[in-house]
């Protein structure tokens, strides 16, 4: 038997340019990781130049030279690193742990049912992803006592960890909206279909929708931690003792001398580099991988 | 929940109203549908087809008028809509299979999750499914490594492992490849064989005459005329109705 088989007018995929995102041309819509990923071997030559060349224009007069210079540097290197950096690395997993929890479970509550709940996590996380981060560090950092008492017992609360606590949140923030994004950009159909199939809203979710979007999370997420990694230098305005702190430090004990400032700084600079450089390769490779989907 | 018995109409359809803000969809759609009754819903693009069986299993909400499905009034505030979607079968458009899942996942994820039954049992009726979609061979496949009409047909098994006793298809062949047509249409053939009562949103006019005891042909929100096949096509009355069959056949 033979069916005929008519001409359907399919709902059409707008290919209009009209009806794309505008582009602004010149301003970059790369994320931090995708901009890290492409960075040229050649910024990091040219870059060593002024590096080198500072100590002999900021010479005073005096006989400090880069040789100088640099074996300054070479002398706190460890303390710098194993104090300092690794300090860093240490901060940006607490808080990236905490924000991640809290974000999941605030993105989920964007996504509730229930009136109130979904415009206060929508409050929460619109309030915390667009304030400045170092607002949020000295409220939390004044707001929060320093030590607790419970059962007689006393502890205190280092510096640190309310900065673990004050970066958290707009990670928090901004993990929410992730999570958010990602659940609406599950295909309205999959909803029906799992509707249809007498699945309840939570059912729904946690076996059809969630498991879809994990996936599509992890760029973003990686993307939030570099820059989460690269903001925990602002701890430092809070005493916190991490690597800018102790590079203040380490140039005090070396008498300050204005020669050392572009040395020090910029070997805190390369390891933040060498730290995230990776992690935005890694992020961008999965961004591309997961893109093909659907 | 009113009483039903196989002499009423299986999904009866009184006077429904449907819009979309101003927008109005349906306008006063009645009909009544019997146990294995096989009814075809043609017409134009947005004439309300689509709608009008989405609001069958409580997709869409009506908002006037009344839909009895098995004597559950869909109407009714209370209305217990997982009790009403294990009767009511839906297959659509996209598939919409579940990507993250295989074939017999998608066919096994609703009998173990919504109707609890054990795991073993279901296996062995999902088999049974893919079987008779024809599908062997198939059963690890994730939907991405499947035709549209592989796709499709472990659609239609995904509502069947529900054992619902009202089947709707939502113009399941529009998104398909010609030649894969016919595969699904032989796999609702055998089901309307069977005896299932099955709702058709279609297209396919030549398979509406050959499979439908019944076909509604709806326009701009309303039926402007229906009847069997036979007399349907050869003797339509309405000037929009023979304006539509003189442009598609």
């Amino acid at each position: 038997m033979v069916f005929k088989k008519m001409e359907i007018p399919k709902h059409s995929k707008n290919h209009l340019p009209v009806m794309k995102p505008f582009i602004i041309r010149g301003i970059s819509h790369k994320t931090t990781t995708q901009w890290l990923s492409g960075f040229s071997p050649w910024i990091i030559v040219i870059l060593i130049i002024p590096i080198f060349a500072w100590p002999i224009f900021a010479n005073a007069g005096g006989n400090f030279t880069t040789k100088t210079a640099f074996e300054a540097l070479w002398k706190w290197v460890p303390f710098l690193f194993l104090g300092g950096f690794l300090f860093n690395i240490l901060i940006s997993l607490f808080a990236m742990l905490f924000g991640t929890i809290a974000g999941a479970i605030l993105g989920l509550g964007q996504i509730s049912q229930l009136f109130l709940i979904r415009k206060l996590c929508w409050f929460l996380t619109q309030l915390f992803r667009n304030s400045p981060w170092l607002v949020i560090l000295f409220i939390v950092l004044l707001a929060l006592p320093f030590e607790i008492i419970i059962f007689g017992y006393i502890i205190s609360i280092p510096d640190w960890m309310k900065a673990v606590f004050g970066l958290s949140l707009p990670v928090m923030a901004n993990i929410s909206e992730i999570v958010r994004g990602a659940v609406v950009s599950v295909p309205k159909g999959q909803w029906e279909a799992s509707e249809s199939l007498a699945f309840s809203r939570q059912q729904t979710l946690w076996r059809i929708i969630l498991p879809q979007c994990f996936k599509r999370m992890i760029p973003p997420w990686m993307n939030w931690y570099a820059i989460l990694t690269m903001a925990t230098p602002l701890c430092s305005l809070l005493g916190v003792e991490e690597i800018i702190t102790l590079s203040r430090q380490a140039m005090e004990a070396e008498n300050n001398h204005p020669e050392l400032l572009v040395p020090f700084y910029s070997f805190a600079l390369a390891l933040f580099f060498i730290y995230c450089y990776p992690i935005a390769k890694y992020t961008v490779y999965l961004e591309k991988k997961f893109s093909v989907k659907f | 929940m009113t009483q039903w018995t196989p002499k009423q109409p299986i999904v009866s359809l009184k006077d429904v109203y449907k819009s979309f803000g101003s927008l109005e969809v349906l306008k006063g759609i009645t009909f009544d549908v019997m146990k294995g009754e096989v009814i075809c819903i043609i017409g134009p693009s947005g004439s309300g087809k689509s709608t009008l069986i989405r609001c069958i299993n409580a997709l869409n909400n009506i908002q006037g008028g009344k839909i009895l499905v098995k004597g559950q009034d869909l109407t009714d505030p209370n209305l217990d809509k997982l009790e009403l979607r294990k009767n009511v079968g839906m297959v659509f458009q996209q598939y919409n299979l579940f990507p993250h899942k295989t074939a017999i996942q998608n066919i096994m994820m609703a009998p173990t999750l919504v109707l609890k039954q054990a795991e073993k049992e279901v296996r062995a009726r999902a088999e049974l499914l893919i079987k008779k979609v024809r599908l062997e061979g198939k059963e690890d496949s994730f939907p991405g490594e499947l035709s549209g009409g592989q796709q499709q047909r472990v659609a239609i098994a995904r509502s069947l492992a529900m054992n619902p006793e009202v089947m709707l298809f939502d113009e399941v062949t529009a998104a398909l490849d010609p030649e894969t047509v016919k595969e699904v249409l032989v796999t609702i053939k055998d089901l309307a064989h069977e005896g299932m009562t099955c709702m058709l949103v279609t297209h396919e006019m030549g398979f509406a005459k050959e499979i439908a005891d019944h076909i509604y042909f709806t326009d701009n929100g309303i039926i402007v005329e229906h009847g069997p096949p036979r007399t349907f096509f050869s003797e339509a009355t309405d000037p929009r109705t023979q304006e539509f069959l003189s442009q598609i056949l």
